[in-house]
């Protein structure tokens, strides 16, 4: 166990480097001079200097490499050209935007996509298992952001429920934040959750087929107690895989919704470092992105550990 | 293949899907050689109107006929989705295969490669290629190709290191047939039909990136119709001109839809063991 708990830690350490090599290798490769691309055409021949300095873009690639990870290690993500500010503040302020709303989503996805992906697979062939199934074929189909736009046009333009938009702050309450998180919450859940009920069916369903369950039943297990107590912590395998991966897109994907319900989050100031060419803040932002999806995907394989016993004990 | 589609043709998915897809691609074809109304044509007289006769999907705030717009927009989303199927298979099955006909250290150091190219969704290679490289309908290929490339690699490993120890391969090698020549010859026709289904799939996925890279700027630039672009437009309208959002919505998922079911039927056609013992 502790070997599974050692090699998954160094290999998501190792992944980790690799993906800081190639985010920092993407802006070595700007055509030009990054400090002229960041300042435009008509910037003069000292502004020019004078960012370089500021970037130590004089420095050997080398140690521009290392300087820049140990400053991240350190917590230093460098400064942002445009604002003037170290790019942790821009980001610490958006984070507190972007991490709730993904993990609202990934709460909200989970709590609808398993109990009806068991509710389908326990009824399988049933009219409402055909149902399901055909609806999470569509809300496959549905991109995030354009159901995003219907809610935003029927609870909010016509129905007047909910803000169509914006963000008033934590400071406006808690709930009144919440509230305004919850549409694009559900807009990128609804899809997600779509995936996922389709994955935890199958996987019950496979795991229904087992000779153990067979056993159970044939013991005088009633039905729902084999589905409790033996069949859904088998299934939970693929499940925990696909919740791992739907945090990256939910985290992804919060960029992309957030243009939809103009929350000022991470999504936000990347366009804008985008229409900026504020090249520091856009690599910062995607690290720290990159780095996430990595160690949720570490944590979803120490999960595995904790869902099945087999593996802890396995060459150990 | 005219005997394949008629038995396919009996699968309900498969049939529902391939006539989907077919309107589709027939659409973007058309769309080379005749659309209703010019995609560049602005007739700001006739803006904002809601479908009708003279405007089938009515118009934009341009006066711009969006019948003809998702006709264009089709072989958009069609082209970058085709390309990035193609890139991911093109590197991804190459390297699936290599990695399982060598094994050892080589097999280890790719599949850790492609854990970190995992690490990257579309979205995010797009906001680094654009950052650099300003926007354009090839950084949301490439954004979106690259990402298929660990698909399709794990795939064609996973198939590959299956074929491998079957008698049919032992024969080969048994003849003296190279790693290589085995690859071609044998492993990869066995795994055709995986490779199909999860193109349709990967497919259906990069349209969905498309659009969605489109809608926040980085992926086709106008003045060029996308049905990702069109939502964007549509974005501030929605309160009185609806249908600008909702048509371009429902073209993207009634072809993804299409494309999903095409994948479902395909997989129990072409592996008729799945039918019988499917779920």
């Amino acid at each position: 166990m502790i070997l599974f708990l050692v090699r998954k830690t160094l290999w998501a350490a190792v992944t980790l480097a690799v993906a800081s090599v190639l985010v920092f290798a993407a802006l070595e490769i700007v055509p030009g001079d990054p400090a002229q691309v960041m300042l435009g055409i008509n910037a003069t021949d000292e502004a020019i200097a004078a960012l370089r300095e500021d970037l130590g873009l004089n420095k050997p690639v080398l140690e521009r490499y290392f300087s820049w990870v140990f400053g991240m290690l350190q917590g230093d993500f460098g400064k942002s050209y445009t604002y003037s500010v170290p790019v942790n503040e821009l980001v610490a302020d958006r984070v507190t935007i972007s991490l709730p709303l993904a993990l609202l989503s990934l709460l909200i996805s989970t709590a609808i996509a398993i109990p009806v992906g068991l509710y389908a697979a326990a009824r399988r062939g049933s009219l409402a298992d055909t149902g399901i199934m055909a609806l999470s074929q569509v809300g496959i189909a549905i991109p995030n952001f354009w159901f995003a736009l219907l809610l935003v046009y029927f609870l909010a333009i016509w129905l007047q429920l909910v803000p169509a938009g914006g963000f008033p702050g934590w400071e406006a309450g808690f709930f009144t934040a919440l509230k305004s998180l919850l549409l694009p919450a559900i807009s990128l859940a609804l899809p997600q959750a779509a995936i996922l009920s389709r994955v935890t069916r199958s996987a019950l369903l496979e795991t229904l087929g087992e000779d153990y369950v067979r056993t159970a039943r044939a013991k005088g297990l009633s039905r729902r107690s084999t589905i409790w107590k033996h069949a859904l912590r088998n299934a939970m395998i693929p499940v925990l895989t696909i919740l791992g991966l739907q945090f990256a897109y939910l985290l992804a994907g919060t960029i992309i919704i957030e243009n939809v319900f103009y929350l000022p989050g991470l999504g936000r100031l990347v366009f804008q470092a985008i229409s900026l060419r504020d090249l520091i803040v856009v690599e910062s932002v995607v690290m720290m992105l990159v780095g996430t999806i990595i160690v949720i995907n570490l944590l979803v394989d120490l999960a595995y550990l904790w869902v099945d016993p087999r593996l802890r004990h396995r060459r150990s | 293949m005219s005997a394949f589609l008629k038995t396919a043709l009996r699968n309900k998915s498969f049939a529902t899907g391939f006539v989907i897809t077919c309107v589709v691609v027939l659409m973007a074809a058309i769309s080379f050689v005749w659309t209703p109304y010019d995609v560049t044509d602005l007739d700001i007289g006739s803006k904002l109107k809601a479908p009708g006769w003279a405007h089938w999907f009515g118009t934009d705030h341009f006066g711009r006929d969006i019948f003809s717009m998702i006709m264009v927009g089709a072989r958009n989303s069609i082209a970058v989705a085709l390309v990035a199927v193609i890139i991911g298979v093109g590197f991804g099955v190459p390297l699936g295969c290599w990695a399982a006909a060598r094994g050892g250290l080589l097999d280890e150091a790719l599949m850790r490669g492609n854990d970190v190219i995992f690490a990257f969704p579309a979205l995010l290679s797009a906001v680094m290629i654009t950052a650099v490289f300003g926007p354009g309908a090839i950084n949301a290929i490439i954004a979106i190709g690259i990402f298929n490339i660990p698909v399709f690699a794990r795939l064609a490993r996973g198939a590959a290191l299956s074929l491998w120890p079957r008698d049919f391969i032992m024969a080969a090698r048994a003849a003296g047939k190279t790693k290589t020549r085995i690859t071609i010859e044998h492993i990869v026709p066995n795994m055709a039909n995986l490779l199909i289904v999860q193109a349709t799939i990967a497919f259906a996925l990069g349209i969905i990136q498309e659009a969605g890279l489109a809608y926040v700027g980085l992926g086709t630039q106008p003045p060029l119709p996308s049905w990702g672009k069109m939502l964007n437009e549509a974005q501030t309208m929605m309160s009185f001109a609806p249908h600008m959002a909702i048509i371009p919505g429902l073209a993207i998922v009634i072809t993804v839809l299409g494309l999903n079911l095409l994948g479902d039927g395909l997989r129990d056609v072409l592996d008729p063991r799945l039918t019988r013992k499917r779920d």
